[in-house]
C-alpha cells in the first residue's frame, strides 16, 4: 500500500484497566485507506477490548481516537457509527425472524418518521450487493439463510451506513473454507473501493493470505508491527505466544486392539459407513462442513441412534444406544458446540465438571451430592488442565472459549477413557489453546486410547492423524494413512471425487 | 337447538359482542407491544383496574369524556414506568414483578377510591360515552349496528388496532421496537438504546391496558365497581398468543371472544334452568382455550420476551 493513502484511524496511548489487569497498555496505530489490517493475538490479548473502547461499550482510562483527524467522542456508540466505524461481530447481531432489509434498515431512519422508507432502502441494498457481489435476497428472513449469507447481511449493514473503517471479529471462524475464500474476495474488492479494513484473527494462515500489515497484541500490549510481505507464520505465532511454540511431536503409532467398530452405520443424513477405530491411533475425519460430520459425532456419544448396522465397542455390539450408554462404555466426548452442548454456562465450573459422572459413587451417595468430594474434583481438574477461572464455583459462561475447551478436556479425559470423540476440538480457539488441545490428544494416543478427530481444519487432520477418512455427503471415503496422501488429493476427495456420488 | 343458532342472526348479539371486545381489544394491543419489544407485562390486570377507576373518577370530578380517557391513559402509563424501570434497566423477573405491579395497582386503585369517596354505598353514576350511528353504513344488516352503531370509544378501539398495525410494521420505531423484542444486540449494534425503546414500549402498552379498562366505566358500564375487570386482563395474555404477536389477529380474537360471551349469556336465556348458569359462565375460555391450542401451536414468539437486556455481558 503507498504511504500517501490517508489516515482514516489513529489511536494514540489507548489504555484500559480492569482493576490490576491491564486490558490494553498504551496502544498506538493508524490505519490508512485502502488497507487491510489483520490484529492478532491470542484470547484474552486484548483485541475485543480495544475494539468495545471503539465503539464506546467501555471508556478507556488514557489515551485518544481520531477518525480522519477528527477526535472520537469515548463512550459513545451512535457516534462511533457516524463516524465511519462499523463492525461484523463473531456472534451476528441480526434478528432472525426479520428481513435481511428490515435487519440492514434498523436504525438507519429517523426513529420518528412516520414511515419506513422500504423502496429507497431496497434500492440501496440491490445497488450495493451487486457493486460489491454480497449476494443476498433483501426479503429473505435471516432465519432461513446460511451463517455464509448472514454474514453478507452484516457486512452490508456496515456498506448501508457508508462505513469507512470495516472491523471483522474472527469472521472466518464460522465459515466453511469456501466461504472464507469468498469473504476474502469481498475484503479485497471493498478495500479497492478504499475501505479501510481491521481483520480480527489468529488464524495465521488466513492473516498472511488477506492483510497487508499485521499488528501482534500479547497480554495487552502492541508487541509487533509487520507488513505482511516480510514476515511468515512462524515468525507471528512467536510473536503471538512469546516464545516458540514447540511442534508437537509425533511418533509412530503403537496400534493396539479394535475398540469401536461400525459397520453399515446409517443415522439422520450418515452413512451407510464403516469405521474402525483402534487404540493408540488417531483417526481424522476430513470434509467440508455439513457433510455428516455432526452425525457421525452424534452417532458415537450416542445422541443419535443408528438405524441401520451394527456399532460394536470393544467386540460387544452396542445395545440400546444413549447417552448413558456411550458414557457407560467409556466414550469421553469433545462436542463441536462448546457453548451449546459442551457446558451449561450457568452452572458452575464445579457443576459442569461432574456433569457427566454426579451418578458414581465418588460423587454421590443414596441420591445426595457429596459436595466435597465434587469441589475437591474441581480443584484438581482445574490444576492439571490449567483452567483459568475465577474459581470452582464461578459460573462456567465467564470463561475464555480456550479455558471452556479446557474444562472440557477435563471432564472427558481425566479418567483416562479408552475411546475419545473430539469434534472440531480447536475451533475459535487461539494458537496456545490449539496446542494444549492437540498435546492432550496425543497423550491419550500414547497411552492407547482411540481417538476419533473430526475436524474442518485439514492442517489439523494432516499434522495429528495416522489414518484419515474423507467425508463427503454421509460417506466416508476407505482410509489413508499418516502421508499417504497429499494435501490436494485430500482436498479432491472432500470435493467428492471418489465417491460414487461423484459420478 | 333452531333458537340456540338464531341467536346469530340477531343485531343485538352482534352489537354486543363488539362492545364486549372493544376493552380486550386495547388491552390485548397494550400487551402485545410490551411483549413485541420483549417485556411480559403481567401488571395488565391491575393496571386496567386503575384505568377503569381513572378514567371514571375524572368524569365524575367534572371533566369530560376524553380527558378521562387521557387521565387513564397517564395513569396506564406511570404503572408501566414503574414495571419498566423494574424489569429493563434493573433486569428483575419480569412474572414476578408483573404479578407485584397488579396487586399494587389493583389496592392502591381501591384505596384511593375509599378515600375519595368514603360515604357511598351504591357505586354513583357518570354520564358515559354515548353510541353515535355512522349514517347509511348503520343501516346495513347485522354488520351495519354491530360495527357502525357503537360509542366512540368503541371506533377508537379499531382505529387503535390500525395505528399498531402501521406502527409496527410500516415504521421505523416499529422496526426498532421488534428487533428490541428478537435480539437487543442487533438493536444496541445499530447504535439504539434497547432500555429506551423497551421502557418506551412498556409505558405506551400499560397507556392501553388502562384505556382499555376505562372503556368498562366510561362506556360499558356508567360506574365503577371492585372485581369489575374480573380477569379480562389475563384474557388478554392469551388474546395475544392467539394472535401470534399479529394486531390484526388479535383484533379477530378479541371479538372471537366478545362473541363467545355474548352468545353464552343469551344462550342462558334459551335453555333456561335445565342447565346450571356457571356453565355458560365458563362457556368463553373453555372456547378460547381450544382456540387458543388450534390456532398457536405453530406461532413464533419474540425471541428475546422475557430476556433481560445487560449490556455487553457475555
Amino acid at each position: 500500500m503507498g504511504q500517501a493513502a490517508p489516515v482514516v484511524l489513529r489511536l494514540e496511548g489507548v489504555t484500559k484497566r480492569f482493576g490490576p489487569l491491564t486490558a490494553n497498555d498504551a496502544i498506538s496505530f493508524e490505519l490508512r485507506r485502502g488497507e487491510v489490517v489483520a490484529l492478532l493475538g491470542e484470547n484474552g490479548a486484548g483485541k475485543t477490548t480495544l475494539m468495545s473502547i471503539l465503539f464506546g461499550h467501555y471508556l478507556a482510562d488514557a489515551g485518544r481516537v481520531e477518525v480522519e483527524g477528527r477526535p472520537l467522542p469515548p463512550g459513545d456508540t451512535r457516534a462511533a457509527l457516524a463516524a465511519g466505524l462499523a463492525m461484523v461481530h463473531q456472534h451476528f447481531t441480526l434478528a432472525d425472524s426479520m428481513s435481511v432489509l428490515e435487519n440492514i434498515a434498523l436504525g438507519t431512519q429517523p426513529l420518528w418518521a412516520p414511515r419506513l422508507d422500504r423502496g429507497r432502502a431496497l434500492a440501496r441494498i440491490r445497488e450495493m450487493s451487486a457493486d460489491f457481489g454480497l449476494e443476498v435476497d433483501p426479503a429473505a428472513r435471516i432465519a432461513d439463510l446460511s451463517v455464509g449469507e448472514r454474514q453478507r447481511v452484516e457486512i452490508l449493514k456496515a456498506l448501508y451506513r457508508e462505513a469507512r473503517v470495516l472491523i471483522l471479529d474472527e469472521p472466518t471462524a464460522v465459515l466453511t473454507p469456501q466461504e472464507s475464500e469468498a469473504l476474502f474476495a469481498t475484503l479485497r474488492r471493498l478495500v479497492a473501493r478504499g475501505l479501510a479494513i481491521i481483520f480480527i484473527s489468529h488464524k495465521l494462515g488466513e492473516v498472511m493470505a488477506v492483510s497487508d500489515r499485521v499488528l501482534v497484541l500479547r497480554a495487552g500490549r502492541l508487541v509487533g508491527e509487520r507488513a505482511t510481505a516480510d514476515t511468515d507464520r512462524h515468525a507471528l505465532a512467536e510473536l503471538m505466544v512469546g516464545a516458540e511454540i514447540p511442534r508437537p511431536d509425533i511418533g509412530p503409532a503403537q496400534p493396539g486392539p479394535m475398540l469401536v467398530e461400525m459397520k453399515g452405520v446409517t443415522a439422520g443424513g450418515l452413512g451407510p459407513v464403516d469405521l474402525a477405530l483402534r487404540g493408540g491411533e488417531i483417526t481424522g475425519i476430513a470434509g467440508v462442513s455439513g457433510n455428516g460430520q455432526a452425525a457421525l459425532a452424534e452417532v458415537l456419544s450416542g445422541t443419535l441412534a443408528p438405524q441401520a448396522g451394527t456399532l460394536a465397542i470393544e467386540g460387544r455390539a452396542a445395545g440400546a444406544w444413549s447417552p448413558r450408554a456411550a458414557l457407560a462404555a467409556g466414550i469421553a466426548r469433545v462436542p463441536e458446540d462448546r457453548h451449546g452442548v459442551g457446558v451449561i454456562g450457568d452452572m458452575s465450573v464445579t457443576e459442569n465438571l461432574v456433569a457427566e459422572a454426579y451418578r458414581a459413587p465418588a460423587f454421590s451417595r443414596r441420591g445426595w451430592m457429596k459436595r466435597p468430594a465434587t469441589r475437591d474434583f474441581a480443584r484438581r481438574v482445574i490444576r492439571d488442565y490449567e483452567v483459568k477461572c475465577p474459581g470452582p464455583e464461578a459460573p462456567a459462561r465467564l470463561l475464555s472459549g480456550g479455558n471452556m475447551q479446557k474444562l472440557i478436556l477435563g471432564r472427558a479425559l481425566d479418567g483416562e477413557p479408552r475411546i475419545i470423540l473430539a469434534s472440531q476440538p480447536t475451533r475459535g480457539l487461539d494458537v496456545g489453546a490449539v496446542a494444549y488441545v492437540h498435546a492432550r490428544l496425543l497423550e491419550a494416543r500414547a497411552r492407547g486410547a482411540a481417538v476419533l478427530l473430526i475436524s474442518e481444519d485439514l492442517d489439523e487432520i494432516m499434522a495429528l492423524s495416522d489414518r484419515i477418512h474423507v467425508i463427503s455427503r454421509g460417506r466416508l471415503s476407505p482410509p489413508s494413512a499418516r502421508g499417504e496422501l497429499s494435501i490436494r488429493e485430500i482436498g479432491a476427495r472432500m470435493a467428492g471425487l471418489g465417491f460414487d456420488h461423484a459420478a | 337447538m333452531a333458537a340456540a343458532l338464531e341467536i346469530l342472526f340477531t343485531a343485538s348479539f352482534w352489537v354486543a359482542a363488539v362492545r364486549i371486545a372493544s376493552p380486550l381489544i386495547f388491552a390485548t394491543l397494550g400487551e402485545l407491544i410490551c411483549e413485541r419489544a420483549g417485556v411480559l407485562n403481567l401488571g395488565i390486570e391491575g393496571i386496567m383496574v386503575a384505568g377503569a377507576f381513572a378514567g371514571w373518577f375524572t368524569v365524575y370530578s367534572g371533566g369530560d369524556l376524553w380527558t378521562g380517557v387521557a387521565v387513564a391513559a397517564l395513569t396506564g402509563a406511570a404503572f408501566g414506568l414503574l414495571h419498566g424501570l423494574l424489569t429493563v434497566p434493573l433486569g428483575l423477573s419480569q412474572h414476578v414483578t408483573g404479578i407485584g405491579i397488579t396487586l399494587l395497582a389493583t389496592s392502591l386503585t381501591y384505596y384511593t377510591y375509599r378515600l375519595a369517596l368514603p360515604e357511598v354505598t351504591s357505586p354513583p353514576k357518570i354520564e358515559a360515552f354515548r353510541p353515535l350511528e355512522i349514517p347509511l353504513l348503520a343501516d346495513m344488516p347485522l354488520v351495519g349496528p354491530a360495527l357502525f352503531a357503537q360509542t366512540p370509544f368503541t371506533y377508537l378501539a379499531f382505529a387503535a388496532a390500525a395505528l399498531v398495525a402501521w406502527l409496527l410494521y410500516r415504521t421505523p420505531l416499529g422496526l426498532a421496537l421488534r428487533a428490541a423484542g428478537e435480539n437487543p444486540d442487533a438493536l444496541e449494534a445499530q447504535g439504539l438504546s434497547v432500555t429506551a425503546i423497551r421502557m418506551g414500549a412498556v409505558a405506551a402498552g400499560s397507556a392501553l391496558m388502562a384505556v382499555g379498562g376505562a372503556f368498562l366505566t366510561m362506556s360499558a358500564f356508567n360506574s365503577f365497581f371492585f372485581e369489575m375487570v374480573n380477569g379480562r386482563g389475563w384474557v388478554c395474555i392469551a388474546l395475544v398468543v392467539f394472535g401470534s404477536w399479529r394486531p390484526g389477529k388479535a383484533l379477530l380474537g378479541a371479538i372471537l371472544f366478545g362473541a363467545f360471551d355474548a352468545y353464552q349469556v343469551r344462550l342462558q336465556g334459551v335453555v333456561g334452568d335445565a342447565v346450571p348458569y356457571q356453565v355458560f359462565l365458563m362457556l368463553p375460555y373453555v372456547l378460547s382455550i381450544l382456540a387458543l391450542v388450534a390456532v398457536s401451536r405453530r406461532a413464533s414468539y419474540p425471541k428475546a420476551l422475557m430476556v433481560p437486556y445487560r449490556k455487553g455481558e457475555r
